[in-house]
């Protein structure tokens, strides 16, 4: 067998041992379970409003994040979050709890290998390509806007 | 009613957003790396051309709760330290209105590592 003709088989035996989704039940899903994440997060900013007159809404907002990572931490740490997951995809990793599954599901996961190089390193495995570009791509935005701000 | 008209736009919103995350999933096979990658960068997007705003005053939670709030939060961040520190800014903007986020993961990550054991190795 060549080269190619292995590889074309080797695809054909992936493509058939992935799991099948079927896309419609996973599209709402997906849907209904991002939608009351949101949900969730603003009944927090709403409540933290309410009970704390004098909060400010941006320090509003920053506490409800910060909430909703305990939560999913918390829920990632009793093997909650990743059964949520299988069901809901994208509706558990696109809101910020997804970003913070993100980072606890990995330190657990190799937690065997040491707190340094089990926890530490893994920890940003996925965490770590959002934080670069994120960070990267808003200082090239803040250059540009420096820049113009000179000329104006 | 308005409240309820107003939560009903966070739910509609978000969800349509995560939504948009499985399509992704589901047509490209992306891993949850990129496609949190692909959002942060959609809300740098968003924010750098002013449009995050104005989703932000009716959407609420639907769209600061998913990642793309995130990364609108970055360069938010960047814009406003740029124009009170000027090119001091461009560095110290971005970490500084993401601190509580980032922070907290990695806390509360650290914590709960240590505390909890893989539930998927039984």
């Amino acid at each position: 067998m060549s080269e190619e003709e292995r590889i074309k088989a080797y695809n054909k035996y992936v493509k058939a041992k992935i799991p099948k989704t079927r896309p419609f039940p996973t599209l709402f899903n997906s849907f209904w379970v991002g939608g009351l994440i949101c949900l969730i997060g603003q009944g927090i900013n709403d409540l933290l409003l309410y009970l704390v007159p004098n909060l400010s809404e941006q320090a509003a907002w920053s506490y409800t994040l910060i909430i909703l990572i305990f939560i999913a931490a918390f829920l990632t740490g009793i093997g909650v979050y990743d059964k949520i997951g299988r069901f809901a995809g994208g509706g558990t990793i696109v809101p910020i709890t997804g970003f913070s599954n993100s980072i606890t599901s990995p330190s657990i996961e190799f937690k065997h290998e040491g707190i340094i190089y089990g926890i530490c390193v893994k920890m940003f495995t996925i965490a770590g390509p959002i934080i670069v570009f994120g960070v990267v791509s808003s200082a090239f935005v803040g250059l540009i806007y420096y820049i113009i701000g000179l000329f104006m | 009613m308005e409240m309820f008209l107003d939560y009903l736009w966070v739910f509609l919103i978000g969800g349509f957003i995560c939504m948009l995350g499985e399509v992704l999933i589901i047509t490209t096979n992306m891993t949850s790396a990129r496609i949190l990658v692909t959002f942060v960068l959609v809300g740098v997007f968003l924010e750098a051309i002013g449009v995050f705003d104005y989703i932000s005053a009716f959407a609420g939670a639907g769209i600061n709760v998913p990642i793309i709030g995130f990364g609108a939060s970055l360069t938010k961040g960047t814009i406003s330290a740029v124009e009170s520190q000027g090119l001091l800014g461009v560095f110290t903007g971005c970490l500084t209105s993401t601190a509580g986020g980032i922070s907290a993961a990695i806390i509360f990550g650290f914590i709960f590592a240590l505390i909890f054991s893989s539930h998927t190795k039984k």
